[in-house]
């Protein structure tokens, strides 16, 4: 059970992490909380996925003129995933980040639960 | 030599891309506007010109992106089922745009609108990408282009309650994308492939040792959830209303009838050509997705049944009509999915149509939107009253109407399942349940009110807003001709649609 654990040290963390930030994202009212519970469950993922492509004891997949032995490397492809998902969940973050400014600007308050009767409010 | 029509699909989102990019250097409504038009009239053409193709050849083919040979690089593949969704989507584009042109320069800022044509251009882009994505990753990256791209089109209208039906929005998305990223890495993890095709073998192969069981039903369910939550599943629906409801006409129809829909696609591309439809049945997702389907279609229509606002009427509406396609999806059979793409085109066509009169009705009353304050409101516009007569009958599924013969296949495609009874009589009931609804609508735009109440309400209408409206009369035309088409000669369109499954 602890080997296992103890192997998989990573994907557990991983896991942990993932539980976290949904959690916070499904339950805390308050705007930006939810946006640092989405970091969190993202940077989960990413961990996980730079975790699957690391292969202990070989190094960096930078190519040398004339070297090429696959054995020496990690897998690059997960990396490569990891770099474009970080992309999308700073540009998402960023949007959502703007969005929330806005909306304190318009109300002065980023409670979502006194947002929407605000709202509710301002159609009847 | 392969033929030239391979490039199409790669130069329909390119094209869709620069002219995202062209509008951003542009600035000016009037000019993004007409080339957002443009761009769809051009994109419709090409996507119906290589339909033409792979259905006269009936092929599907693998176009490779970059110098990567498979199974490490990206590509696109395109048969005749994307080649159809293409030109339907970019068809209902360009006319949602045009439909709610008028309500779009009035709901905007002046120094915006230029800025919202990038959006929906870049949304164009992400929607074809869905559609002919054959690399998971690529698939994940621009579920979150058309995201944002969704997001932005919502809060365009830049009030406090579209700004927060935005962030519900945009969270519910964040946390569908992020669940299906975490299925796609598990999937990855076990297989080692991103490619469908090689991706597919090695999960067939998974399946068949009984290797991995549960990391692989883990990721599966993951992955459908996570399209479920983006797509306005039941019960993960609840940010739909605001967001769809409540943003400007035009903003509403596209997202209504065509960013649902682009992830549904990606769904039914998973189920038919990574997972294969019996191992979506072994592992129980057919089931769920048949349960939530049917629970949608009934809950959707009751959420409609109360609303008085006529676009979040339209909107919950929403939520049955997809309804319909998961639980089609659920049925776990290609006659099941078949009847499901058919329901995709015959609401990306009614539900736009829909939006685009009832935006169009409100204008004409003083941006009145409740259905109390629009009674009488077709006689001042009878085209547009004429185009919500025919979109709602076609919803409720009135014979020669594209909703009929949808209602037909669905009910067609469930008397092989063993689910034949439920199936059937939640489809009578949600009809009843439509008709509930959108009668009392129709009869409500149609019946003058009192003079004296009439008159109150036309003190808020400007008289330059009741003029004739050239644009929107046409795309309300275009819209009812199609919905005629669709419930008329559906043959040929099935038949592409099952040949397309087939060409998967």
């Amino acid at each position: 059970m602890l080997e296992a654990i103890s192997q998989n040290r990573f994907a557990v963390v991983a896991v942990i992490l993932f539980g976290i930030g949904l959690l916070n994202m499904m339950l805390q009212q308050n705007l930006l909380k939810k946006v640092i519970g989405f970091s969190i469950m993202d940077s989960a993922v990413f961990l996980l996925l730079a975790s699957l492509g690391y292969i202990e004891g070989h190094g960096a997949p930078i190519v040398e003129e004339g070297n090429v032995n696959a054995s020496l490397y990690i897998n690059p492809i997960p990396s490569g995933l990891v770099l474009t998902g970080i992309v999308v969940s700073i540009s998402v973050t960023a949007f959502s980040l703007a969005l929330i400014q806005r909306i304190y600007r318009h109300y002065g308050t980023i409670e979502l639960t006194e947002l929407l009767e605000r709202a509710k409010k301002e159609e009847d | 030599m392969r033929p030239l029509y391979e490039n199409l699909p790669f130069i329909c989102m390119f094209i869709a891309i620069v002219c995202g990019v062209l509008s951003a250097v542009i600035r000016d409504g009037q000019k993004a506007y007409r080339l957002a038009l443009t761009m769809t009239a051009a994109i419709a053409v090409l996507s119906a010109i290589l339909l033409y193709c792979l259905y006269t050849e009936n092929v599907s083919f693998v176009y490779s992106m970059g110098r990567f040979a498979a199974p490490y690089g990206n590509a696109i593949k395109a048969g005749p089922l994307q080649a159809l969704m293409a030109t339907a989507f970019a068809i209902v584009m360009g006319l949602s745009l045009l439909g709610g042109g008028q309500s779009l320069f009035h709901d905007i800022l002046p120094e915006k609108q230029g800025l919202y044509f990038v959006m929906t251009d870049l949304l164009l882009a992400g929607l074809l990408a869905l559609v002919y994505t054959n690399d998971m990753f690529t698939g994940y990256v621009f579920i979150e282009i058309t995201t944002i791209a969704a997001c932005a089109l919502v809060m365009a209208k830049d009030t406090g309650p579209n700004l927060i039906a935005t962030i519900r929005y945009l969270f519910m998305s964040l946390l569908g994308s992020g669940l299906f990223l975490i299925g796609l890495t598990l999937l990855n993890s076990i297989t080692g492939y991103l490619l469908m095709e090689p991706l597919a073998k090695a999960v067939a192969i998974l399946a068949e040792l009984g290797q991995y069981h549960r990391p692989l039903i883990v990721s599966i369910g993951l992955m459908v959830v996570g399209l479920g939550i983006k797509g306005a599943m039941f019960p993960f629906h609840l940010w739909l209303p605001d967001a769809h409801g409540g943003a400007t006409t035009s903003s509403s129809a596209i997202l209504s009838g065509l960013v649902l829909k682009g992830y549904i696609m990606l769904l039914i591309t998973l189920m038919t050509r990574v997972f294969g439809l019996e191992l979506t049945r072994e592992v129980g997702v057919s089931n769920i997705l048949l349960t939530l389907g049917l629970l949608g279609m009934i809950f959707g229509s009751l959420a409609a049944m109360r609303e008085y606002h006529v676009k979040r009427m339209l909107a919950n509406s929403s939520v049955a009509q997809i309804g319909y396609i998961f639980m089609g999806l659920g049925l776990g059979t290609e006659a099941g999915i078949a009847a499901a793409c058919f329901h995709i085109l015959v609401h990306a066509t009614c539900k736009p149509l829909l939006f685009i009169c009832a935006g169009r009705l409100s204008t004409v009353s003083g941006h009145h939107r409740s259905l109390k304050n629009l009674r009488g409101s077709a006689y001042r516009d009878v085209a547009a009253g004429v185009g919500f007569t025919v979109g709602a009958l076609s919803m409720i599924g009135i014979p020669l109407l594209g909703g009929f013969v949808s209602k037909l296949y669905l009910s067609e495609a469930a008397l092989d399942s063993p689910f034949m009874a439920v199936v059937l009589l939640t489809i009578a009931a949600s009809t009843v349940l439509n008709a509930l609804y959108y009668v009392p609508a129709i009869l409500a735009i149609w019946v003058r009110p009192p003079w004296e109440e009439a008159r109150i309400i036309l003190l808020d209408v400007k008289p330059e807003e009741t003029r004739f409206d050239r644009l929107f009369f046409f795309a309300a035309a275009v819209f009812i001709c199609l919905i005629f088409l669709l419930g008329i000669v559906y043959h040929p369109i099935l038949n592409i649609i099952r040949v397309g499954i087939q060409l998967m």
